[in-house]
Parts: structure tokens; sequence; C-alpha cells
């Protein structure tokens, strides 16, 4: 949460520094309904971030306020100390959208998804250039979808179609990525191999936000956490951020709770306990403070 | 037998030897072309009946145009903003479901403009608004339909690019930068401009054939949306040119000539296209039982 002075961050991420500032931000939708109260938290280049809250708690209408689709009633959004409008001019942000929201029957195929991603690079006529069709190819190499390039989007299973919309965040060549549930409908080998892909962007600067109800795996691959209901409730690194304490904080009574040891486990004195905290996707399980990532049963 | 023959090909370009019946073909022919480019947008949103409803709506419009010796687009223009706006209104001041705002809505300014046509009968007749008349119109209409159809025509190439991303996933079309508000708007008003342009060719209670089937029949033969429009587009000039051409062998009724092939051609891909028809899916399924046995 150490924000850096703008100036001296512009410097050193003139290359591929990625960066949010979310100040204040209040958002009331014109009915009336105040999505986020006074929300406040800052992300640097290199980071992922967990996006954690329960249903309505404003996880999409800050993923909205970053891409520019609701106005703040008051605060400010900055994406590399820019405007939201700004930012998106210069293809700063990709956005890679929820399974749900996709018309999987649209006639496209995998590589014109892709191509869509370098639209913004291209005039206003989107003729694409060899240099956007190399970075189509590449992008396409990059998640191993090159064999399915001219497939019908729909003919895809759960992975393979999250792994489309990926290489079109990366043909985009954006800044900052939204992933929007990335990892429900994908089987575990996806997950993994999604993980590796974004630790990789990671590594080179990017800043990746990911909106999941996955509890489990966010101390697996997120570097920071921003717990949200309605506001921000607690907004740092995963270490310290993502507690019991916080996170029963943020969901109140929806998660569930299993508290194991002691007694009830078995007969001698071991004092330690095992704490499992769900809201009906993969649990995260804690052992005394420590995050612990819950072992597939069929887990090699 | 030669005589006979060069007979019956005299016989078959007579229509061509006629101003009016040419005149007929080419005007169906842009006003279909450009409706079948908007239908490869229009059937793939679930908005199929707006174009029904933008049709009906428009009647009272082009009536009162026709009272008053206005050009027809203007009153259509004025009748497709009080549609919309009226839907938007009895929207949000009530309970009801969208399907039947859209229904209440249209049929009332529909009816209404039947009411007005036979209050105040005029030259337009309501049968040539509702079932069209491109045989007998009138050189100033046909500048108003080509000027409708080549501007609508002109924008559809420079953006159909834009459109598709915004059609297919809003979102990402915003982040990278386009504007998604606009296109829609854009949209719907060469939808409504078509429309207008296409009572003209098959009236008000078949245009919404020109918006939806031509677009249909592609989606059932290619997965790329270039070519989906390519084919839609083919589909809807040949249909058109050669229901206006038909027409004139069968006196009258051009814009059931036109439909009727363009729903013959649907039937055709429905059962026999490669990918997406009945057999086809009928043969996979033999073919999986084969296997497995």
């Amino acid at each position: 949460m150490n924000a850096p002075v703008p100036e001296i961050a512009a410097a050193a991420d003139a290359k591929l520094g990625a960066s949010i500032s979310v100040r204040n931000l209040n958002v009331t939708y014109p009915n009336g309904f105040t999505a986020v109260r006074d929300a406040s938290f800052e992300l640097d280049p290199g980071t992922i971030c967990a996006l954690v809250g329960v249903n309505g708690s404003g996880k999409s209408t800050i993923f909205k306020a970053i891409m520019g689709f609701v106005r703040p009633t008051a605060g400010e959004v900055k994406l590399c100390g820019l405007t939201v409008g700004d930012a998106l001019k210069r293809n700063i942000v990709a956005y890679v959208p929820q399974s749900e929201d996709v018309d999987w029957n649209f006639p496209v195929l995998v590589e014109t998804v892709v191509m869509m991603g370098r639209y913004g690079h291209m005039n206003f006529l989107r003729m694409a250039s060899r240099a956007d069709r190399y970075k189509v190819d590449e992008a396409l190499e990059r998640v191993g979808m090159s064999e399915y390039r001219k497939r019908q989007i729909g003919e895809l299973s759960g992975g393979q179609k999250k792994r489309v919309f990926l290489a079109r965040a990366l043909a985009q060549e954006g800044r900052i990525i939204l992933l929007d549930e990335p990892f429900t409908g994908v089987d575990v080998k996806t997950e993994a191999a999604i993980v590796g892909l974004l630790r990789e962007l990671r590594a080179s600067g990017h800043l990746m936000l990911v909106s999941t109800h996955n509890l489990g795996s966010v101390p697996d691959f997120c570097d920071h956490v921003v717990l949200l209901n309605r506001t921000v409730l607690a907004a740092g690194p995963t270490a310290e951020v993502f507690t019991q304490k916080n996170l029963e904080l943020a969901f109140g009574g929806v998660l569930r709770n299993f508290q194991l040891g002691g007694a009830a486990l078995h007969d001698d004195a071991d004092a330690r306990s095992v704490t499992v905290l769900t809201d009906d996707e993969r649990p995260l399980v804690l052992y005394g403070d420590k995050h612990r990532r819950h072992q597939e049963p069929d887990g090699q | 037998m030669d005589s006979s023959m060069s007979a019956l090909l005299t016989e078959l370009l007579v229509p061509f030897d006629y101003g009016y019946m040419l005149k007929a073909m080419w005007v169906s022919a842009l006003v279909g072309g450009v409706c079948a480019f908007l239908s490869a947008y229009l059937m793939l949103k679930g908005w199929s009946l707006m174009g029904d409803a933008l049709a009906h709506s428009i009647v009272p419009g082009v009536a009162a145009a026709a009272i008053l010796g206005a050009p027809f687009a203007v009153g259509a223009f004025f009748a497709g903003i009080l549609a919309s706006v009226a839907m938007n209104f009895v929207k949000q001041k009530s309970r009801l479901r969208e399907d039947a705002v859209i229904g209440l809505v249209f049929t009332a300014l529909f009816a209404l403009g039947l009411l007005m046509a036979s209050i105040w009968p005029t030259s337009v007749s309501i049968q040539s608004i509702v079932l069209g008349n491109i045989l007998a119109i009138a050189d100033e209409d046909v500048v108003q339909v080509a000027i409708i159809a080549g501007v609508s025509l002109a924008i559809l190439l420079l953006v159909w690019k834009d459109m598709m991303v915004t059609f297919f996933d809003e979102n990402h079309a915003r982040s990278i930068g386009i504007n998604t508000t606009f296109l829609k708007g854009l949209f719907f008003t060469l939808l409504s401009a078509c429309t207008v342009a296409a009572l003209q060719t098959v009236g008000a209670c078949l245009v919404i054939a020109m918006v939806v089937t031509p677009g249909a029949t592609a989606y059932l033969l290619t997965d790329r949306f270039g070519r989906l429009i390519i084919i839609s587009v083919a589909l809807g000039v040949t249909t058109s040119f050669a229901g206006a051409y038909i027409s004139y062998f069968l006196d009258g009724a051009t814009g059931g000539v036109i439909v009727c092939l363009q729903t013959l051609l649907f039937l055709a891909a429905f059962y026999f296209a490669p990918k997406h028809g009945v057999l086809a899916a009928r043969r996979r399924r033999l073919e999986a039982i084969e296997a497995a046995a």
C-alpha cells in the first residue's frame, strides 16, 4: 500500500510501468444505488492482486470504473498516472471477460478474437499489418492455442476458451490486465497454466487485477489482495490482508467456516487446529496463521 | 425450335425493356443488400423483433408525411423517434417486461397509421405502405431510397469491424477506445433508415424478413463474421433483384416474391448446410453411433 510518488513512478515505469491508483472512489448508479463508497487502494507494477468480496460487494463496479464504463460520483481512478480515458486510448487496459458474459455462438474464429486485441493499434479501418499478424501468432503460441486458431470459439473446452481471451489480452499488449473470474469452469491443468502465465507477466512488470471467488488459490498466486464490501475493507500484501479475521469481516455470514482440531479430531494433547474457509468454491485452509493450499484429493 | 427458344428469351428479357422495371429491380437489390448487411448483426443479438417493431411504428409517420406532402423519410424518422421514446417511457414507468412494451407500442402506432391513412385518403394508399409498391415508385422516392441505402452501405463498410467487436464484446470494445454507445446508436439509426427504405420495396409487414432472413441463412453457412456479411449481402441482393424481376410475370406482390425466395434459400441452408444443417447433424450422429458400435 505504499504509493509511489507519481513523478518517480512515471520515470521508473517508463518502460512497462503499470499502476492503478483508486482514491476515495464513490460510485452511485442513476437509480440511486451506491455500489462503492470511499474506496482507495494503490497497486504497483509487477503485481497480481486479487479482488475479493461477496456478490454485490462492488467488484464489478471497481472493474467498470477502471475501464471507464461508470463515472465516479466522487474520487478518481488513475492508470499509470493517466486518466482512464487517456489510458484506454493508449491500450493500457486489457480485459479478460467472465465466461458467462461471452456469446459463444458468435460466428468468430479463435484467431479473429485474438486479432480483436490488435484493433486498438490499427487505423480506423482496422486493417491488420504484418506486425499485427505476428503478434497474434505469438500470443496464440504463448497460450498453446495455435492448433485451434481456425476453430469457432464455441467449439472449445472451458479452459481453452479462457486461454483464447488471455491471448487477446497478450496481443493487445495491455500493461494492466483485468481478469473476471478466470478460474470458473477451468480444469486444474489449465488453471496451473494460466497462473504460470500470470507469473511470467508479473515478472515482466504487468499489473493484474483478478476478481475471484476462488479463495483457496488466492495465496497461491496473488501477492496482493483488496478485500471489498461496498468499500475497501483491507488492501495490501496477501500475508497481511488475507487473514481469517479480515475474511470473516468481508464475507460475514456468507462464508462457511469449519474448525477442525483438538479433541474433535484426536485423543492426544495436540492443540493445533485447522480452519477451513469456503464460499462454495475451492476452500481456503488455514493452519494456525499460515496459508496452506488445500490439497486436491486426486492431485499428483 | 430455334425460333421458339428465341421467343422465350425475348419474353424473359421483357422486364429489362421497361424503365419502371429496371428501376424496381435495381432499387430492390440495393435496399435488399443493405438490409442484409444489417441482418448479420441484428439476428446475433436477439433483437430481431426490434426491426419488426420499428417498421410498424414508422407507418403513422409515413402516412402523416403523405398527408402533409413532406418527404416520407422525414415522417418516418420522427415516428421512429416517437416509438423509441414511448417504449422507454412505458418501460421505465411500469413493471411491464420489454416484449410486452414493444408489442404494445408498435401495434398502437401501426393502428394510428392505418387510421390516419383511412380518414385522410391521400396518394399513398394503406396497401402500398403495408405491402410496398416498388413497381410504382416515384422518381423522387427512388432518389430518397438510393441516398439512404447508399449512405448506409458506405458507413457500414467503414465501421463493420468496430461494430463486430461492439456486438461481440462491448467491454473489450471500450477498452480499446471504441465508442460503443455511439456505434449502437448508429446501428439503430441505420436500421431505422433502411427499414424506411425497405418499406417501399416490401412494405411494413415484410421488412422484418429483409433484416433477419439473409443473416440467419448465412449464419448457418459460415463461422466467420466477414464471410457471413458477404454471404448475407449476396443473398439479399440476388433475392431482391430476382424477386422484383419475377414479380413482373406474376403481376405484382414484389415483397411476397422476395421474401419467399429468401425463405426458400433459408430452408435449403437449414437442411443442407455443410456443418450446421439438419442433414449434417444427422450424418455426424450416425457416424458417432457407427464408431461406437
